[in-house]
């Protein structure tokens, strides 16, 4: 049995304002393998953006993080500066939503791939000039080495998400965060890139993280899938096992919620009611109670832990199933 | 210069018929093609779709069809009167009947107004002077879009969520009871979960004020569930228009089917998208001559290059500009 | 009526109340002088001082004393009382020259931001003219020759700043109109002067108080200029800058009389562009909107 590659135990991200902390992430745990694909589904306020960043100690300044991150048996969050960054781009690597920011405008696209070959691999300048014209043509950037010459913003939005995408794999990463990778592209584009990525992973048997709003984004393309809501994990669960009975009343509300293109037109949707909760202040049992349609006094007055065994259907509800479809008859 | 036809156009009144609409803008080896010869008609009560990807002059083509940016060339008929020709002080009156809700809801209510001013606004314009009445007609559309009028009308903008938002920006487009509205992105901007409440709350409010809508997104399954017709455009270009469910069933053209291939369903036994067209979408400067998707078309010939086709009846009621039929498609 | 999804509560916590942030002691205590300042120059008539203007030439060069507490100056006149009627003529002008620009430049800024085309081109190219006249050469011409008086430095000194008021509504309008709120309003048929009056001037007001203020300490600075080289103020009515000129020829025996009205015009100054700075911090973009 391999050892998890990732290992986070009860993390919590607290962020100061000046309306009281904010709780974007509340006593989180989550363990993946290495080579394993694990999708993060969740809207704004759900926490999935920030726990990326505490993964990747990317948070800002007024943030306070409690629990431990263990990557490879090592720990993330007190690792000293140079070590974590030595780390950073080399093991763990991440590709952010929108390649336009997250690209340096006045460096050509092949330099500041070199300068991450350079960084991490040692290499001298011209192999890293010339590992990076291989990069991007595995990418599938056509004339790989002119465009290797431009400006990030000659290129289109999908082009420089597959630099992006390039400079992340340049040195072999054993995990790839990519948090919302193609939300801003097309949807054409979009599943070029979603491919791309699963190539990648596949090949080079990497691990994934794959966030994103999108539950069909994830369906299909991932091992398995974690539903956030207000901060914490509601399921979590080997994909198919999840699409096809989803546990968690936030999970199957949304999925009802979704527009179904084989449905008729005019199909009356099923709207959850309300809207996410404001993470400064957050009811104090289940965060979903407001909106839920079997919540019930106890939820109101205690969250409920995430029930079920690692690696299979974990679900956090005080509803067994049974109870839940005599609710609904 | 070729046409992309009219004979998707019907015989009978419309409530808008939108004849041979050009905008291009810039000058020499910049001038962008945003709509190229696009024409449609839309019936009183009915939903269009319009969709397409980012750069296809969806966005555009709904504000050339309100003037607010001045139509290159074609022609706008409003309940018969040619929009495209008026000025002025009778454009501003034909305009209360026409309305327009924006995709980000918070950048298009003004930060510094209260939210029942901002709903009464259109109401002072049109000229109606009594306060009574101005302020009974605004606490109405607050109640019809789901909002306390009491709780709300007070408050500024930044106060509310996104969601909340979109619904005074409605309730403020409705408060002059309009013929028409243009949805343009009305919920790419907010959240997965309140998606479904605002999409229906449009279909609530079609109902109760008898609107005729033209829904622009760029998310199909959203378009298919609010549509009656819809059409697909591709770089300033229109390439299939028809019943929503006909177009969706059995869709004419390279593009739309491709569109409907590229979506990411929520089914992990759904086969995963087929890349099937490379590359991206050109730009709008220079766009490909004779057909302009056949950059990415995976059934392309050289006819396509010298020829642009012209819209043509594949059934009695879709219309699709390609030079092939049903048959040759990928399914 | 078909009827709507059950929304829950309208979220009466949801509603934010923006909670004022401390600004600082430092910010209270600008205020505070400034204040101070205003109060006691607006009714000094009603303060028991002593006659500006009486001389006495047995008192002449005083230190601070029970008798003329900050001293007498080189004709025996207290200081006390010319600072506080100085005051009036320093923040008089002050106040009045930068109200008169914003009036004027914000107006021609924002119509042309708004209009743009030819207007635009041609107020732009106005102020860069007037910006790169050296302002101190084009007051002495202008006082040269309209005369020296209380109104004349107003106009002179708002002449100077309307070129850089009209600069920052300018480049404010330019961003706001791009918004879409300003496209539903003219979607809504409003005219376009409604559309200025509605839409983009309040969203300007705040980038404009905030340089107003700045524009206070600066103004109060440049009139002290102008009374120090004789263009400003007509003697014998006291403001700062010509107090500051009348001590420089005591400065090794009575150093004094310079630099009080040195001192109390650099606290006003300080506390009017701290409190301007503070203004414009939190007016920032990124503060809800």
């Amino acid at each position: 049995m391999s050892a998890a590659l990732l290992e986070v135990e009860k993390l919590s991200v607290a962020l100061m304002t000046e309306r009281g902390p904010l709780h974007a992430v509340a006593g989180l745990n989550l363990t993946l393998a290495p080579s394993r694909s694990l999708g993060i589904v969740g809207e704004s306020g759900s926490g999935k953006t920030m726990l990326a960043r505490a993964i990747l100690r990317l948070l800002p300044r007024n943030a306070t993080v409690g629990g431990s991150v263990r990557f490879d048996g090592r720990d993330l969050l007190g690792m000293p500066l140079d070590a974590l960054r030595r780390l950073r781009g080399r093991e763990l690597a991440v590709v952010f939503q929108d390649p336009m920011t997250s690209l340096n405008p006045v460096l050509t696209v092949g330099s500041q791939i070199a300068e991450a070959l350079s960084e991490h691999m040692g290499l001298g300048a011209h192999a890293a000039a010339l590992r990076a014209v291989e990069l991007l043509a595995e990418v599938g950037i056509p004339e790989p080495g002119r465009r290797a010459r431009q400006y990030p913003h000659q290129l289109s939005g999908g082009m420089r998400q597959r630099v992006a995408i390039a400079i992340a794999l340049s040195c072999e990463p054993r995990l790839l965060i990519a948090d919302e990778p193609t939300t801003a592209l097309d949807v054409t584009v979009q599943a070029q890139i979603l491919d791309l990525i699963g190539r990648e992973q596949q090949r080079r048997q990497m691990a994934l993280i794959l966030i994103t709003h999108d539950l069909g984004v994830v369906a299909g393309r991932t091992d398995e899938v974690a539903v956030m809501y207000a901060g914490r994990i509601v399921e979590h669960a080997p994909t198919c096992d999840l699409f096809k009975q989803m546990r968690s009343p936030y999970a199957e509300a949304l999925l009802q919620a979704i527009p179904k293109l084989d449905a008729p037109p005019h199909t009356r949707l099923r709207a959850i009611g309300g809207a996410p909760p404001d993470p400064t202040r957050l009811p104090p049992g289940c965060a979903f109670s407001p909106r839920c349609r079997y919540a019930q006094e106890r939820c109101r007055r205690e969250a409920p832990p995430l029930l079920g065994e690692a690696g299979g259907h974990q679900f956090a509800c005080w509803l067994p199933l049974a109870e839940r479809a005599a609710l609904e008859a | 210069m070729a046409g992309s036809g009219t004979v998707q156009l019907r015989d009978e009144p419309m409530l808008l018929r939108v004849e041979r609409l050009v905008l291009e803008y810039g000058a020499g080896n910049y001038r962008v093609h945003a709509v190229s010869d696009v024409s449609f008609d839309l019936k009183r009560g009915e939903t269009l779709g319009l969709v397409g990807e980012s750069g296809c002059g969806k966005s555009t083509l709904g504000r050339a069809v309100l003037q607010l940016v001045q139509p290159t060339s074609g022609r706008v008929l409003f309940d018969g009167v040619e929009l495209t020709a008026a000025k002025g002080e009778a454009l501003r009156r034909l305009r209360r009947r026409l309305q327009l809700i924006f995709q980000d809801p918070i950048a298009s209510l003004n930060p510094r107004r209260r939210v029942g001013d901002i709903v009464a606004e259109p109401l002072i314009i049109a000229g109606v002077k009594d306060a009574a009445e101005r302020a009974q007609r605004v606490r109405a559309v607050l109640e019809a879009v789901g909002l306390d009028p009491d709780l709300v009308q007070r408050r500024r903008p930044h106060e509310f969520s996104g969601g909340q938002c979109q619904r005074i920006s409605i309730a403020r487009a409705l408060v002059l009871e309009p013929d028409l509205v243009i949805c343009d992105e009305p919920v790419s901007a907010l959240d997965v979960s309140i998606r479904a409440q605002i999409l229906n709350l449009l279909e609530d409010m079609k109902a109760r004020y008898g609107l005729t809508l033209i829904f622009i997104a760029h998310d199909l399954a959203v378009v298919k569930a609010v549509s009656d017709r819809v059409a697909v455009m591709y770089l300033g270009k229109l390439c299939e228009i028809g019943p929503a469910e006909q177009v969706f069933e059995h869709p004419a053209h390279p593009y739309t089917a491709l569109l409907l291939q590229a979506i990411p369903l929520p089914d992990p036994d759904a086969p995963l998208p087929q890349a099937v067209a490379a590359g991206e979408p050109p730009s709008p400067i220079a766009p490909p001559s004779g057909c302009r998707f056949r950059t990415r078309c995976p059934m392309a010939q050289g006819r396509c290059a010298e020829e642009e086709p012209q819209m043509r009846a594949i059934r009695p009621d879709q219309f699709v500009a390609c030079h092939f039929t049903t048959g040759d498609l990928i399914q | 009526m078909a009827a709507l999804d059950a929304l829950g509560p309208v979220e009466r916590e949801r509603v934010v109340r923006q909670r004022r942030r401390g600004l600082g002691v430092v910010f209270w205590a600008a205020i505070a002088w400034i204040a101070l300042i205003l109060a006691v120059a607006a009714f000094a008539n009603l303060l028991p001082l002593r006659d500006p203007d009486h001389t006495a030439l047995l008192a002449r060069r005083a230190l601070p004393s029970a008798a003329h507490l900050l001293g007498t100056d080189a004709l025996g006149r207290d200081i006390l009382a010319r600072a506080i009627f100085g005051a009036r003529a320093s923040l008089g002008i002050g106040l009045l020259a930068p109200l008169l620009a914003t009036l004027v430049g914000a107006s021609l800024g924002l119509v042309a931001g708004y209009l743009r085309g030819w207007i635009e081109t041609l107020l732009v190219g106005a102020t860069d003219v007037l910006l790169a006249f050296p302002p101190l050469v084009l007051a002495l011409a202008i006082v040269a020759y309209l005369g020296q008086s209380v109104v004349n430095v107003i106009i002179v000194l708002a002449i100077l700043t309307v070129p850089s008021v009209a600069r920052i509504a300018r480049a404010a309008t330019l961003a706001v109109r791009e918004r879409e709120f300003v496209t539903a309003a003219r979607a809504s048929g409003a005219s376009h002067a409604r559309i200025l009056l509605k839409e983009i001037l309040p969203n300007i007001l705040l980038p404009l108080g905030a340089f107003f203020l700045v524009l206070v300490a600066i103004t109060i600075v440049a009139e002290s200029i102008l009374s120090f080289l004789g263009l400003g103020v007509p003697p014998p009515a006291p403001s700062w800058g010509s107090m500051i000129a009348e001590g420089r020829d005591s400065l090794d025996e009575a150093p004094h009389i310079a630099f009080i009205p040195a001192g109390v015009m650099f606290l006003t100054v300080l506390a009017f562009n701290l409190v301007g700075d503070t203004l414009r911090a939190i007016t920032d973009p990124r503060r809800g909107t």
